[in-house]
């Protein structure tokens, strides 16, 4: 009696016994159908959850896990700039990100914000094959962004989560996901460094509000420097004195 | 044992023997050059005359010869335009390989002794093709390859003794040749004189196939045994092929394929022959030759140059005539398991992951779907940005690339750009609005860009706010040597009441919101 244990990434997969004393005959029989146990023991695929991206340390303070779970779903609201600073992070550690259905996403912004271009594919148009597309690139992809389109079923909306999940895959949503791990988003925008017709937009202040689920039922708000006069992405003091900025500018 | 005896083929400055050919140039005497990013790749004898080298800038290259030609880098017409040539060389010689656009190989023995002697050979092929080319004939295609620039016939046996005190470039291999060179290894010769193991070890199967090349023999020894299988992939196109993009588009994912299929069993291939079955049946066979395994681009290359060449020069006779069938099958098959990552860096497996999951995206939305954005030189935000296909390369139109000593984030200066921080909507098409001030007054700019009055509302999609700062104008003035393209605009930041940014411009007495900073 042989008693195996067969473990993959930490993970406890499957516990054997397979008796050879009966079957001295047929051993080949036998080591088939070891070799079967083990390939199935190997297609159980490691634990993801326990995995996070790293992000910006500013946003880092915000989020439940100190960073993005592998496998969540997070809404990003009314800021595709709070989205580009998502991806800054996960970029930076060889990420690969997709950006599904945003026509209008400012690339300029997201070269600023340190996301590496090589590794960012864009689908502005996917049209009618919004679900394929998501779900093709979810496969393949460490983070897609995607703009769902009015139309989409909440059966579909499980759907790619359930992928995401399966795959490892975080998926932000802009605007809208129902049944999201994750809800950010930003209010009372303040852009400073312009005044009657002289200087230029450096630096705006933001509210960023992160709402989870579970253990992150309770709101967490903080205000942003989302981009900081430096362009970088830091954590404002919460007494505003933007005339100090206006000066310089 | 030494290589196969070789001869090669070469027409020097091929890219503007296939422009002229192309009907690209007027006047094939007068100087030409090739430009890619501002630099001279290739340049024309009247041009290299003058003094025009390979690297200048084109000011400098403008300034030595004013009445220069200036052409666009086209590696599709380089491809196109020599199907001709080696359709030529084969009249005169069987078993011709395609080893790039402007050079073709040709295995000798055979059609020496046919021809009374390598000179006589060499004479044969020169006369046989109707643009100007170098003969060379050598053992092996790298001593054949080199042999050919000077024009001349190394005999048996003394390949090694020729390749000896040849830059280490000439291997064709950039990244190696330059890691060598920092090493301290300047020749050929220097190069074949490490240990073939030592060289394995350190730079893979391909860093090995260089070696042996170095040492003027042949790559095929490295195969053991010449595996039993069916490595050929076909495809059936249903409606045929008739379209170069579509085309290209087929390649790539037959390619990838034929690729991965060598791939699963650790081999690469040495040369790839391409097979069409034309709609009226004719069969159409090349031969392509690359010493070093082909990466899954390479073949896509490939594959598409020819499908290219055959699509719009030969081949294919009429409008009703498309290519139905397409098969790749490799030829002098090597082992390719020492894939080594490290000093220069390398795929990893997410990558891979990645590019299956693009070009998946690729074939449901169509090969321009999918892009990577490249920052470019230009004033507006949409300007300054270059969307790239997936899979293709990924350079900036308008600026120069980076030199080698730059930093890696520095990119050149643009005047007129705007500063950062950049706005992350940019709109499709801008957006009408309407900026008022105080009095109700639609704000202008003047000829000399000073405002009418200082803008205090905007109306956007019908909703209308206070504008609590502004900066502006800034002129915008382009082309203004040509009527038909001239643009006069002037930009403004507005911010409004409730904090939000946006780029505003003035372009004929109307305002357009241009992006918003969100």
């Amino acid at each position: 009696m042989y008693r195996t244990r067969i473990r993959y990434c930490g993970v406890a997969a499957e516990t054997l016994t397979i008796d050879l004393g009966d079957h001295r005959g047929s051993r080949s029989a036998r080591a088939e159908e070891l070799l079967q146990q083990v390939r199935r023991g190997s297609s159980v695929r490691p634990d993801r959850s326990t995995q996070v991206w790293p992000v910006l340390p500013a946003l880092a303070e915000l989020l439940p896990d100190g960073g993005l779970r592998h496998g969540s779903t997070v809404v990003v609201d009314r800021s595709p700039g709070l989205a580009l600073a998502l991806l800054a992070g996960p970029s930076a550690k060889q990420a690969w990100c997709a950006v599904v259905g945003v026509p209008t996403l400012g690339v300029a912004a997201a070269a600023e914000a340190k996301i590496a271009l090589e590794r960012l594919a864009l689908v502005p148009q996917p049209g009618q094959r919004w679900s394929e597309t998501v779900a093709a690139l979810v496969d393949g992809m460490d983070l897609v962004v995607a703009a769902p389109p009015a139309r989409l079923s909440p059966r579909e909306t499980r759907r790619l989560a359930a992928r995401a999940r399966d795959r490892g895959t975080v998926l932000v949503a802009l605007d809208r996901w129902d049944g999201a791990d994750l809800r950010l988003s930003a209010a009372d925008g303040q852009w400073e460094g312009v005044s009657a017709g002289i200087g230029r937009l450096r630096a705006r202040r933001l509210t960023v509000t992160v709402q989870g689920r579970g253990a992150a039922t309770r709101p967490r708000a903080a205000q942003l420097w989302l981009p900081s006069q430096h362009g970088e992405i830091t954590t404002a003091e919460p007494s505003a004195t933007p005339t100090a900025l206006e000066a310089t500018g | 044992m030494t290589a196969l005896r070789t001869a090669a083929v070469w027409s020097p400055d091929w890219p503007i023997t296939a422009a002229a050919r192309a009907g690209a140039l007027d006047d094939p005497d007068v100087p030409v050059a090739v430009f890619v990013a501002n630099r001279v790749v290739t340049c024309s004898a009247a041009a290299r005359e003058v003094g025009v080298r390979r690297g200048l800038r084109r000011r400098e290259a403008q300034r030595r010869c004013p009445e220069l030609v200036v052409l666009g880098h086209d590696p599709d017409r380089d491809a196109r335009m020599f199907e001709p040539v080696v359709a030529a060389v084969e009249n005169s010689c069987p078993g011709v390989e395609v080893v790039r656009p402007g050079l073709v190989a040709v295995a000798s023995r055979g059609p020496a002794r046919y021809y009374g002697g390598d000179a006589a050979l060499a004479q044969r092929l020169a006369q046989e093709v109707d643009v100007p080319v170098m003969v060379g004939v050598a053992d092996g295609l790298l001593a054949a390859t080199l042999a050919a620039r000077a024009g001349t016939i190394i005999p048996v046996g003394a390949a090694a003794d020729f390749l000896s005190p040849q830059a280490i470039e000439a291997l064709g291999r950039p990244e190696l040749a330059d890691l060598l060179r920092r090493l301290g290894i300047r020749t050929l010769g220097a190069f074949a004189a490490l240990s073939a193991r030592d060289v394995t070890d350190r730079f893979g199967t391909d860093g090995a196939i260089a070696h042996r090349l170095a040492g003027g023999l042949d790559v095929r020894p490295l195969a053991a045994r010449r595996p039993v299988l069916d490595l050929t992939v076909t495809t059936d196109f249903d409606p045929p092929v008739q379209r170069v993009d579509t085309a290209a588009f087929a390649a790539r994912s037959l390619g990838a394929r034929f690729h991965e299929q060598l791939a699963s069993h650790g081999l690469g291939c040495l040369r790839l022959g391409i097979t069409a079955r034309t709609t009226k049946g004719a069969e159409l066979i090349r031969t392509w030759r690359h010493d070093g395994a082909l990466t899954a681009a390479a073949i896509a290359d490939r594959v598409r140059w020819q499908l290219d060449s055959w699509l719009t020069v030969t081949g294919v006779q009429d409008e009703n005539d498309g290519i139905a069938a397409l098969t790749l099958s490799p030829d002098q098959v090597v082992p390719h398991v020492g894939h080594q990552l490290g000093l220069w860096g390398g795929s990893g497996e997410t990558d891979e992951r990645a590019d299956a999951a693009l070009t998946k995206v690729q074939g449901l939305l169509g090969p321009t779907a999918v892009v990577t954005a490249v920052l470019d030189g230009g004033r507006d935000p949409s300007d300054s940005i270059r969307l790239v296909p997936w899979g293709d390369p990924r350079e900036p139109a308008r600026i120069p690339p980076r030199a080698p000593d730059d930093p890696p984030d520095a990119t050149p200066p643009w005047p007129g750009r705007l500063p950062a921080p950049s706005p992350a909507t940019v709109f499709t098409t801008p957006q009408p609005a309407e900026v008022t001030d105080d009095a109700g007054h639609v704000v202008g700019v003047t000829g000399r860009y000073a405002v009418t009055a200082p803008p205090t509302w905007l109306s956007l999609d019908g909703v209308r706010q206070p504008i609590i700062g502004w900066a502006g104008p800034w002129p915008v003035d382009e082309r203004w040597w040509d009527p038909e393209t001239a643009r006069r605009r002037a930009r403004f930041q507005l911010v409004t009441g409730d904090g939000a940014g946006l780029l505003a411009v003035v372009d004929g007495g109307r305002w357009w919101v241009e992006a918003r900073y969100d």
